[in-house]
């Protein structure tokens, strides 16, 4: 068996998703190859080569996959997956953009999400916001599935010595064209790879008050993370957002401050090893879900938590 | 220009689901059933399309028993123009549904295809891009923003570190983000004028889609419960518990 897993990187970073993913690949057992698509990505390629337990790194270094548009990598990926018995990529807006398009390409079904290795025919995902985990089989010639990546430990980023090769497959479909990217710029810790996060809803009132969110964090060397209220309200940009339709977080302390705590949010982070609430309302939800609760004004806590870490 | 609109009637968002005893599946027996909310965000958008200038007519299309028509009848009681639903009683999976999409695009030959991005039941997050696939249309999934431009499509998406904006030929796939549009409400007279617009049915069979599947759901179990936590007094216990109990500061 050998296993495709396709990196998640910006062409200059390997993306440590990746090493996550990589890990439900050894669970899944075999040979694994590491498909690198983007544009002057060498630096990438060298750091995928290093990691433990890879195989093999292919590098397809070209104009065309510079933003991995689903038309031109969902290409490549089909014109490299002969023989293989699983692809595999991060369930990142990325990842969940192209796969789909490789699966049906392939005419096989994709299975999603994946948050658990039975078998290397059978996984474990979410359905209904978490709500549900079904137990998937699957008799596709070719396993094709996005891995969630906070339900697997990460592999070791150094201690291998994978060959790299070049591929030079040249896919551009031609359909599509990047215009432009806006990205938000942060200090702080990436969301989804954070070890503590600090989540603020719509109690927080706007958007200047998540400063005392701000100055909690970075005294924790925490992420600042949003509820969907917050992110609809305009205090914070999207992609700051946990839940169903924003990222799913398993942080190892998750502090939500005004959250109520809605079946959508609590999809992206339940899964959290200790989870904090600070909550006005004593009924609110996020109660029932937090191992410690601290009903209080979060305008009189915060700073005091902050004074006290 | 014409507009493609697939919808899916799944659980309302807001019922608490329960997995069945014998964990074969969800229990929906009673349970109120809506449009997806990102199908509902897919269908508004095309209807606001339609009173800017930009799309004459908006075919809504559902897969699914007898009971998705209600689905279809409140999409053309939002605005959409006609209905189609493809009448099956099997649950299918996207590549299915994909594949049955491929014939109605083939048959209707839409300038757009808009999709939710997922649905929020089996959370597949698939449809969109399968159908795209199949069809060889660009995509762009996640659209927070939709703009026509000398026969392009400019979408803006939400992707991890923010957004990105793509311009597509046409024709041309795009799945719905949340924030691309707030839906209506549908009115009591459209109600009522949404009884006459046209709903054709087919089934899947007419279309000649082999509807086999290579996946199949061995169990659904309910999630690890998380046992029930404490409340603390005030900041000063709470750090204590974080820093000596919890270990996690």
């Amino acid at each position: 068996m050998t296993i495709l897993v396709i990196a998640e990187h910006d062409n200059q970073e390997l993306k440590p998703v990746t090493l996550n993913t990589l890990a439900a690949a050894q669970q899944i057992g075999g040979d694994i190859e590491l498909l690198v698509a983007g544009h002057q990505c060498q630096a990438v390629a060298d750091a995928a080569a290093s990691i433990a337990g890879v195989t093999k790194v292919l590098i397809a270094d070209n104009a065309a996959y510079e933003y991995q548009l689903a038309e031109n990598i969902a290409k490549l990926i089909v014109a490299r997956v002969n023989g293989h018995s699983h692809v595999l990529a991060p369930a990142t807006t990325n990842g969940k953009n192209y796969l789909p398009r490789v699966a049906a390409l392939l005419e096989v079904n994709q299975i999603s999400d994946v948050t658990g290795v039975v078998s290397a025919t059978t996984f474990q995902r979410p359905i209904y916001a978490g709500n549900a985990i079904a137990t998937v089989t699957s008799n596709d010639s070719i396993k094709v599935m996005t891995v969630r990546g906070t339900a697997f430990d990460s592999v070791n980023a150094q201690g291998g010595s994978a060959t790299i090769e070049v591929i030079d497959e040249q896919c551009d479909a031609g359909q599509s064209r990047f215009v432009s990217e806006e990205l938000a710029k942060s200090d702080r810790p990436e969301l989804t790879a954070a070890s503590i996060i600090v989540s603020g809803g719509r109690g927080m009132g706007n958007g200047d008050n998540f400063e005392i969110l701000y100055s909690l964090a970075d005294k924790l060397g925490a992420a600042v993370g949003a509820s969907r209220a917050a992110v609809d309200a305009g205090f914070v940009p999207n992609d700051m957002q946990v839940g169903q339709t924003g990222k799913v977080v398993a942080p190892d302390l998750y502090i939500a401050v005004g959250i109520s705590g809605a079946i959508q949010h609590l999809a992206g982070m339940k899964d959290s090893k200790v989870i904090v609430a600070i909550n006005k309302d004593e009924d609110a939800p996020i109660f029932q879900i937090a191992d410690y609760g601290l009903v209080a004004d979060l305008f009189d806590v915060i700073p005091e938590l902050t004074n006290q870490v | 220009m014409k507009i493609l609109v697939p919808i899916k009637r799944a659980i309302d968002y807001n019922v608490k689901v329960r997995v069945k005893a014998d964990h074969s599946a969800v229990d929906l027996t009673n349970a109120k059933m809506s449009i997806n909310p990102f199908c509902e965000i897919a269908v508004e958008e095309a209807v606001r399309l339609k009173e800017k200038g930009i799309a004459t007519e908006i075919v809504v299309v559902s897969v699914g028993d007898k009971s998705c028509q209600e689905q279809i009848r409140t999409a053309l009681a939002l605005g959409a123009d006609r209905g189609l639903q493809i009448d099956t009683s099997e649950t299918l999976d996207s590549l299915q549904i994909a594949k049955l999409l491929k014939k109605v695009v083939e048959e209707e030959s839409p300038d757009l295809v808009i999709l939710g991005k997922q649905s929020i039941d089996s959370d597949n997050n698939q449809t969109g891009q399968m159908l795209a696939a199949l069809t060889g249309m660009p995509q762009g999934t996640f659209a927070s923003e939709v703009n026509f431009d000398a026969g392009k499509v400019k979408v803006t998406r939400e992707i991890d570190g923010g957004l990105q904006t793509l311009e597509l030929s046409l024709p041309a796939v795009v799945t719905t983000d949340l924030r691309l549009n707030e839906p209506r409400y549908a009115s009591l007279p459209n109600i009522m004028k949404a009884k006459r617009k046209p709903l054709e049915v087919k089934s899947a069979a007419d279309f000649g889609v082999e509807l086999t599947s290579n996946v199949k759901v061995l169990k659904v179990e309910p999630p690890a419960q998380r046992k029930g936590g404490i409340k603390v007094a005030d900041v000063a216990e709470l750090v204590d518990k974080l820093k000596n109990e919890a270990k996690v500061i």
